[in-house]
């Protein structure tokens, strides 16, 4: 078999809930893939569907009300949703690692953390529990936890909330996946910790290679880490390309509000920062047309006829916008 | 000019209740020893790695806690020992916003009711008028007036930011203790919500101590920076001065590490190695030793005290100027 372009493809990817006032489309039709070796940063407002695409690629979609309602999610070439739920157990925390965006509920209370770690090498890896406890320590070192053998006896309470996340992040690199899947992995990490393991996950990409499919709010860490961003907007990708393409020319008016409101060091002080006006709709009542005309300072009359297609502006730069010419040359 | 809030020592200490330590007595000194100065109208940032004791620090100044020791003087009244009725006029010009409004706004209670509260609660005007302020508060923090009726989980993380901070203005308070009040929002919320402190300052003449750990938001809306390390401030100055000539090493570290919303100019990092040590057991001599970059032999023996600097107005707690 030809090795495909991508480790990880979603192809046309649907995700839907039932809830108590209906069926509600949380991921709509979205597309993208990483490279081997590559990092894809997602950025979009809370509630945008970041964490929905992630745990669909996981097949861990909450059950019964969340399901894949269409398309394809190919990792290595095989289509995931056709796995066998036994399968798809070991690629989950073997070759795939993932950090959840809640760090509460990803550690049992009640174990130490070398036996949750060394539990998880035991299971995706043939080795001996003696190995495993060794590969656990030597993952907490890495990911800055200081005398990794004691804190193996301990239990997750007795770690600060930094600690413990670098403990989720360790869990979810310790069977050296080939793609890690990060939901907001340093959200709750001051600059410093999370410096530290930005560095780590770069380094392991050197050393093995591996994908990391990176979710953030923080467009400095989008920056800094990425070779490619996908901006997800009201379940819809409304732009992706090269971390470049985005920042240096960014095509979508969604993308450009986002760039335009981040404080920058060199603002003076106290001045008026930009703002996107308006609200997300809600899921319930999406509009006909593109999803971002209500806040939309280009908007125009046909802006809210049809979704707006994805359109190329160079050959990895895709923009959802009837009007982004207008925009490239009204800010030219 | 006297300042609004004068901060002198200040120390919480908590009694560790659990293990081995129980046995000890030992204290975890969250707050251990705080100086700091907050004039009228002015914003004073305060940054520092989770678990420095930022959150304890503002929580002692509004006196949900009981200081171990040191002194908390506001608009020159010795609030520090203050019990009961006599807090009540402290509690109206000192105020509040949490960074997660979900845990401090009732979600039993309509946004009229939390907001009207604070009225109650002092006793000022009657019903009427106090159902009009209401509506002013909301229309101050862009809400529409129709949200009286409304209860907090029906708005989005932004919007309910904006209800706890009309409630925080609702009694003209004259400092907000604004404790990561943007940290959980993204960017384009965050905006919004900073635009509107920076009004609210212009136009009542705010003080506020603002605690976050996103840099280029502090300084965006700070006049004064204090970094914190580990109970205590290691580096006070303008916010100017510490962002471009930061001093101690642990500024400069937390200086480095800010990622740069530019890919063509990814930051230098200078990735501080060891772990965030416990305020339970801290480190001998500078606390910051273990992890210090510049880390000599006296360091680990003796506590560096707060020093001026070349500059007047900063102020380090290092043995060396690196
Ligand atoms: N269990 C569920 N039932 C119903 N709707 C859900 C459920 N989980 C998520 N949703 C909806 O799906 C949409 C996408 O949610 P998702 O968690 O992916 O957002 P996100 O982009 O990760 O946001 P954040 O930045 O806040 O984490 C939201 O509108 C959310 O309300
Ligand atoms: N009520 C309390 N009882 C006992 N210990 C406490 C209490 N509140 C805080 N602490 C401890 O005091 C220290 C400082 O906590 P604090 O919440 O002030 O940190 P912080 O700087 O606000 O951190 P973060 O950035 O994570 O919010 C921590 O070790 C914490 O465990
Ligand atoms: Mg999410
Ligand atoms: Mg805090």
């Amino acid at each position: 078999m030809e090795t495909p372009e991508y480790l990880l493809e979603i192809k046309n990817l649907i995700a839907e809930f039932d809830t108590d006032e209906g069926r509600v489309r949380a991921v709509d039709d979205i597309s993208f893939g990483i490279r081997p070796g590559e990092t894809l940063g997602v950025v979009g407002e809370s509630g945008c569907g970041k964490s929905v695409t992630a745990l669909s690629v996981m097949q861990l979609l909450p059950q019964p009300m969340g399901q894949i309602a269409g398309g394809q999610i190919f990792y290595n070439g095989r289509d995931l949703s056709k796995l066998h739920h036994t399968e798809m157990e070991k690629i989950r925390g073997g070759s795939i690692g993932m950090v959840f965006q809640e760090p509460m509920t990803a550690l049992n209370p009640v174990h130490t953390i070398g036996k949750q770690l060394a539990e998880v090498v035991l299971l995706h890896m043939p080795v001996s529990k003696q190995q495993a406890l060794a590969l656990a320590i030597k993952i907490l070192k890495r990911v800055g936890i200081a005398s990794p053998e004691i804190r193996m006896g301990e239990y997750p309470h007795q770690l600060s909330g930094g600690m413990r996340q670098r403990v989720i992040i360790a869990m979810a690199l310790v069977c050296n996946p080939s793609l890690l899947i990060a939901d907001e992995p340093t959200t709750a990490l001051d600059v410093t910790i999370q410096a530290q393991i930005l560095e780590l996950i770069k380094e392991l990409q050197q050393d093995r290679g591996m994908s990391v499919m990176l979710i953030t709010h923080d467009l400095g860490v989008i920056a800094e880490t990425c070779d490619h961003v996908v901006v997800m907007y009201a379940g819809k990708i409304v732009e992706k390309g090269t971390v470049f393409d985005v920042f240096d020319n960014p095509s979508h008016p969604y993308t450009r509000g986002l760039l335009d409101s981040i404080p920058r060091l060199q603002d003076e002080n106290k001045s008026r920062l930009n703002t996107i006006e308006g609200m997300v709709p809600g899921l319930m009542d999406l509009p006909e047309g593109c999803r971002f005309e209500n806040r939309c300072p280009y908007k125009q009359s046909d802006c809210d006829t049809a979704s707006p297609p994805a359109e190329l502006i160079t050959s990895e730069h895709e923009v959802s916008c009837y009007h982004w010419r207008d925009l490239i040359a009204a800010t030219a | 000019m006297s300042a609004l809030l004068e901060v002198k020592n200040l120390k919480m200490h908590f009694p560790v209740k659990e293990g081995i330590l129980l046995r000890t007595g030992a204290y975890n000194k969250a707050v251990d020893g705080v100086s700091l100065t907050i004039n009228a109208g002015e914003t004073l940032g305060l940054v520092g790695e989770s678990g420095c004791g930022k959150s304890t620090l503002g929580r002692c100044i509004i006196r949900l806690y009981d200081p171990t020791e040191g002194e908390i003087v506001f608009e020159e009244i010795n609030i520090t020992r203050m019990q009961g009725k006599s807090l009540l006029p402290i509690r109206r010009h000192i105020q509040m916003i949490f960074q997660d409004p979900m845990e401090s706004l009732n979600s039993r209670h309509t946004v009229g009711d939390i907001l009207e509260e604070p009225f109650i609660v002092q006793n000022i005007g009657k019903s009427e008028w106090r159902k009009k302020r209401v509506r002013e508060l909301l229309d101050i923090v862009g809400l529409p007036a129709r949200s009286v009726s409304r209860y907090p989980f029906e708005f989005s993380g932004g919007q309910r930011q904006r209800i706890g901070i009309a409630r925080s203005v609702a009694l003209n308070p004259k400092l907000i203790i604004c404790d990561e009040p943007v940290s959980a929002l993204d960017v384009s919320i965050q905006s919004q919500i900073l635009n509107l402190l920076i009004d609210l300052q212009k136009e009542f003449n705010l003080s506020y101590l603002f605690i976050a750990h996103d840099l280029a938001v502090v300084k965006h809306i700070s006049d004064r920076i204090a970094i914190m390390y580990l109970g205590k401030i290691v580096e006070s100055g303008g916010s100017q001065e510490i962002y471009h000539h930061p001093k101690h090493p642990y500024t400069r570290s937390l200086i480095s590490a800010i990622p740069s919303p530019d890919p063509h100019n990814k930051s230098k990092r200078q990735v501080l190695t060891g772990d965030v040590p416990s305020p339970i057991n801290p480190p001998s001599g500078c606390s910051f030793h273990p992890r210090c970059p510049h880390v000599q032999d006296q360091c680990k023996h003796n506590r560096p005290e707060l020093r001026t600097t070349s500059s007047a107005s900063q102020i380090i707690a290092c043995h060396f100027d690196v």
